[in-house]
């Protein structure tokens, strides 16, 4: 070891980096004539769009606190207009006065959801459950009042981020164990459990959300006796719910099938009973290898929840809308827009990046 | 065949697994014809035949993996019925080990063995966990308890598979092709693992291609071919001097290499 010469040494080692930054892009760029092409278009594009976009958006924009007058026949980006309305748009028509009660009942519910998606957290195991429970209790008490000096503000003023919020989450979670017992319905021995599931899935599957909600909305009613009435934003989270598991136990179904038999004949074999052998066996590697279209599920149905303004509820989407229903503000709508389609990405991104660690994170060990 | 005679059955006395007449298709193919076979307390018996011959489908009748159509399978003097209670029971006293090892990959190699000892014969966790260790000593990898199945070589997957099967304390154990998914060097130490098991007296039935391990332990030969038992014998006469055509040919191809 100790005698090798230096002759030795360039051999020995791996070569050295030829990259740099002109290296790189040598290979990377332009290592051929298309790819070359490809890249000259790419910069034309962005140089194209870029800057215009830029210059709208930062520099000529105006911000601050502006009567709309300020903005007529500027070229830029008139954010005096989200100044103006942002609190129409994060909490549509939410009495004015009383609207730090959405605000503190959406950062309740929003440490709900991020601490529950932190490992360090965890640890609190079943605890989690009882949190949520008393967290849920002190969003409803903010969000209708009526309590501790509050006044009450009925369910049809609600609107904005927080129920959009409400509708995606409400949707998401208790969507997903239905959607593994339709799937599980799905795969059954039992013909009753399986017709009854594989009518199930493709009715719903079958027919556009919007219809679904006009039935949990107009046609559901009908069904009750009179008097008894089922909260509006009830029955929109129901018909959310019914809709996604849907689609939600297809995924899942998916998840199933990539399982091999070994592992059901396995757990079969030591004497697990069904529902052990799922819970134990089957589903903890069925839903992991699920979580990316699970997550663009969730994803998908974030973003439907905008839909039920077809219902008459005030959503993210709808409240930006009703913002620029002002005469005056009018001619700024892409402003509104581009505010609300931020909003939505900043969820939606988390939603991604969080899919994305889990995975990683539930892959450990198992390289399979 | 006198149905009364059926009805009535009930299994011999001293057979801790009896199949009677049993009859298997996968649709119109008659995968097992016929099948009796009695496997006493302790005893040791090998299965061997081509491929397809049904010695995968029989062994797997007898904890049900597959369900039999026709005939009788006695299990610890247990009928396995479409009564899902006493399957579950009759599982519970049969060990089976795969082919593809099947252990869960999602789980440590600790937690895959203490899965049945705790949930199946609720055994508190501190005591299964105790069980899982001495087990995992026998088959000699207790170092690797905390690693997941994918981080091990397959003859030590299938020797954790053999442990899983054993923390069940079963009473019979089958074996269906331990050895065949195994690279040539991992199956001494699996079948050294299956050696001392028998020398211990567990009840096997045995899938396999390994006639050395058959000559060493086994009691009884059992030979199929296309659903049917053919031959059985004790193995010094199995080998030395088999009776059936199908049995010689099917010995002369396997062990002339």
């Amino acid at each position: 070891m100790t005698d090798r010469t230096a002759a030795h040494e360039d051999w020995t080692r791996p070569p050295a980096a030829t990259t740099g930054v002109i290296g790189w892009m040598r290979k990377n760029l332009f290592s051929s004539w298309l790819n070359s092409l490809m890249t000259l278009l790419a910069i034309y594009v962005l140089i194209s769009t870029i800057p215009g976009l830029f210059q709208w958006a930062f520099i000529d924009a105006i911000w601050g606190d502006n009567p709309p007058e300020v903005c007529k026949n500027m070229p830029g980006a008139c954010w005096s207009f989200i100044n103006e309305k942002y609190r129409l748009i994060l909490f549509g028509v939410y009495p004015y006065e009383e609207q730090w009660r959405p605000l503190v009942a959406m950062i309740i519910f929003l440490t709900l959801i991020f601490g529950s998606c932190i490992k360090p957290l965890w640890v609190l195991g079943k605890w989690i459950m009882a949190i949520w429970a008393v967290g849920l209790v002190m969003v409803g008490i903010l969000m209708w009042g009526g309590v501790l000096g509050m006044e009450y503000v009925d369910q049809s003023q609600w609107g904005g981020l927080p129920l959009t919020l409400f509708l995606a989450t409400f949707g998401a979670v208790l969507s997903f164990p239905l959607a593994i017992l339709l799937a599980l319905g799905r795969r059954s021995d039992m013909p009753a459990i399986k017709t009854i599931c594989v009518v199930y899935i493709e009715l719903i599957r079958g027919v556009p959300l919007i219809s679904i909600l006009f039935m949990a909305s107009v046609m559901f009613p009908l069904f009750l006796p009179t008097g008894v009435s089922i909260d509006k934003l009830l029955r929109a989270v129901v018909g959310l719910i019914l809709f996604s598991a849907a689609y939600g136990a297809e995924i899942v179904r998916g998840g199933l099938q990539a399982i091999p038999r070994g592992q059901y004949e396995a757990a079969d074999a030591m004497g697990l009973t069904y529902w052990q052998k799922m819970g134990k066996v089957i589903l903890p590697q069925a839903l992991r290898i699920t979580i990316p279209p699970m997550v663009n599920g969730f994803i998908g149905g974030f973003k439907d929840t905008s839909l039920v303004l077809i219902i008459g509820l005030f959503d993210l989407l709808y409240a930006t809308r009703l913002a620029f229903q002002d005469i005056s503000w009018r001619p700024y709508y892409i402003e509104g827009y581009v505010f609300c389609a931020l909003i939505y990405f900043c969820f939606c991104f988390f939603m991604s990046r969080y899919s994305q660690w889990l995975e990683r994170y539930l892959a450990k060990g198992q390289n399979y | 065949m006198a149905a009364a005679a059926q009805t009535q059955a009930s299994p011999t006395t001293g057979s801790v697994v009896e199949l009677r007449h049993v009859h298997k298709w996968y649709g119109e193919f008659h995968v097992l014809k016929d099948i009796n076979l009695q496997v006493r307390l302790g005893e040791r018996v090998v299965v061997c035949g081509p491929s397809g011959s049904g010695k995968s489908t029989m062994i797997r009748c007898i904890n049900r993996l597959e369900e039999h159509q026709r005939g009788h399978i006695f299990v610890e003097g247990k009928e396995l019925t479409n009564d899902l209670r006493q399957v579950d029971a009759i599982r519970k006293e049969v060990g089976m080990v795969f082919q593809h090892f099947n252990l869960f990959p999602h789980m440590t190699v600790l937690e895959n063995l203490i899965l049945g000892p705790t949930w199946v014969r609720k055994i508190p966790r501190k005591e299964a966990i105790d069980t899982a260790m001495m087990y995992l000593e026998r088959v000699k990898i207790p170092e690797q308890a905390n690693k997941h199945p994918g981080q091990l070589s397959g003859g030590q997957q299938q020797r954790v598979a053999i442990a899983r099967s054993l923390c069940m304390k079963p009473k019979i154990m089958l074996f269906d092709e331990p050895t065949s998914a195994l690279d040539p060097e991992m199956i001494k130490e699996v079948l050294d693992v299956m050696v001392e098991l028998a020398e211990e007296g567990m009840t096997m039935i045995c899938v396999t291609h390994e006639m050395g391990f058959a000559r060493t332990v086994g009691d009884t030969m059992v030979f199929m071919d296309q659903g049917e038992i053919v031959e059985m014998a004790p193995p010094a006469e199995f080998f030395a001097n088999p009776k059936n055509e199908r049995t010689q040919l099917f010995l002369s191809q396997i062990l002339s290499h």
